[in-house]
């Protein structure tokens, strides 16, 4: 007969909705001090654990757009650098490209003067020489002649007036004779 | 402690009562219960040492990018903040409340949890004392928190419901007034109370029934059943485990949701 032994029995226990007074004041001033505990540096600690974090990444995401807007930024001027490079190098090709050209102009003219003038300078010279040379030669001609028409005619002519025209008619024909072989 | 005694053959099967939750006093040591100090008030002292204990080593040089048990203290106190403070309380008013929701929620799992732990094997909150305390605590503070935001008028604002028609008030408000500041309270206390005293009542139940059907009774099918309690009680364990969690989880909820109830008190 168990199930009437078990009614007697739980009709004899306390009544469990009945408080030990004792149990309500430690468990009301227990939880007051573990309240005070976790106001005063449990949940303070937490959050600014959490706040730390939350800064951190904020800042983390900050500091990282920052670093990609310069890094734009550097790439942009990076790029306007390097077309005005282009152009600068482009212009400078063709400014010396120009410049080449004006010096070989230049040097060509110069060649051609300096050539014209040394040729100019030679004709003179041979000029001059010749001159140089029908000089001497229509003396010393002039004397070989005379002396060696004397010894011919046995120094009859010699110092005589007839003699020196009779050499400068010679030399005046000879002259004729020579231009007119030059002319032909 | 009757159903503890050494067994005789004529011994008659005597189930666990109420006074075997009320054991003998720790100070003075085997004093009657209720005249000293008792384990039931060792094991709140223990709690919150317990608890001050963890939370606080957990803290102490807190990481930027936290350690293991950091991190379970962490997501322990977050589940309070956000899963219960944030949600119910609110974006605007929670962050005030975030200490007493994790203080109660804390105290009365890892009380409850006690209940689990063989040896201390007692949840505090079997017994009504302690589930009165926390209740008490509680009501107390809600409706000082209504009469702070809303003045004198907060009790109008809590017993009369608005957008119901006038001749309907008379049954309304007193319905109220009994539902908010008298029945309140107490289903917040026994809800817990009874669910941790029937937990531990099937714990002594098993234990000292099973005792009986395998040592006491002669019939081997007695004793087989005895077998069949001790491993039907360690399915029980299991569910009083969930219990215990989802109990101090409800009892938290419920504390947000009537200081959520009594700063928007007029918002319904």
């Amino acid at each position: 007969m168990i199930s009437n032994e078990l009614i007697l029995a739980a009709g004899a226990g306390a009544n469990p909705l009945l408080p030990n007074p004792w149990e309500i004041l430690v468990t009301a001033a227990g939880f007051a001090v573990l309240l005070f505990i976790v106001v005063k540096y449990i949940a303070p600690a937490f959050e600014k654990s959490y706040q730390d974090r939350v800064t951190a990444i904020e800042g983390g995401l900050e500091k990282a757009e920052a670093a990609q807007a310069e890094a734009n930024a550097t790439l942009e001027q990076y790029k306007a650098q390097l077309l005005e490079a282009r152009t600068e190098a482009n212009r400078i090709r063709e400014e010396a490209r120009e410049e080449g050209a004006q010096i070989l102009a230049d040097l060509k003219t110069k060649a051609a003067e300096e050539s014209a003038r040394i040729t100019e300078q030679a004709h003179r010279q041979i000029e001059s020489e010749r001159v140089a040379a029908v000089t001497s030669l229509r003396a010393e001609v002039g004397t070989l002649a005379t002396a060696l028409a004397s010894k011919i005619v046995d120094d009859a002519l010699e110092n005589d007036d007839r003699a020196s025209r009779v050499v400068d008619k010679f030399l005046a024909d000879l002259e004729n004779q020579q231009n007119a072989g030059a002319s032909n | 402690m009757t159903a503890f005694a050494l067994p005789t053959a004529t011994e008659p099967y005597v189930p666990p009562s109420i006074s075997d939750t009320h054991l003998p006093e720790v100070l003075p040591w085997l004093a009657e219960y209720g005249t000293g100090f008792g384990k039931q008030m060792v094991m709140i002292i223990l709690s919150i040492i317990l608890i001050v204990w963890f939370f606080k080593s957990a803290i102490k040089n807190p990481k930027l990018v936290p350690g293991k048990v950091q991190f379970l203290a962490e997501s322990a106190y977050g589940f309070v903040r956000n899963g219960i403070g944030r949600d119910i309380i609110g974006e605007k008013n929670f962050a005030q409340w975030v200490p007493l929701l994790f203080a109660t929620f804390f105290f009365v799992l890892l009380n409850n949890l006690f209940g689990a732990i063989p040896f201390l094997q007692l949840p505090s909150f079997s017994h009504a004392g302690a589930a009165y305390a926390m209740a008490i605590i509680i009501y107390g503070t809600w409706i000082a928190v209504g009469v702070k935001n809303h003045g004198i008028r907060y009790f109008k604002l809590a017993v009369v419901p608005s957008g119901v028609p006038g001749w309907i008030m008379p049954l309304m408000v007193p319905l109220e007034i009994i539902s908010n500041f008298i029945v309140r309270p107490l289903t917040h206390s026994l809800r817990l109370m009874a669910t941790m005293l029937a937990g531990h009542m099937i714990v002594m139940l098993a234990a000292t029934g099973a005792r009986h059907l395998i040592m006491v009774q002669e019939s081997l099918a007695m004793n087989a059943i005895g077998v069949a309690v001790i491993a039907g009680s360690v399915a029980m364990y299991f569910l009083e485990l969930l219990i215990m969690v989802l109990q101090a989880f409800v009892f938290a909820l419920l504390t947000a949701i009537y200081i959520q109830g009594a700063l928007d008190a007029d918002a319904h």
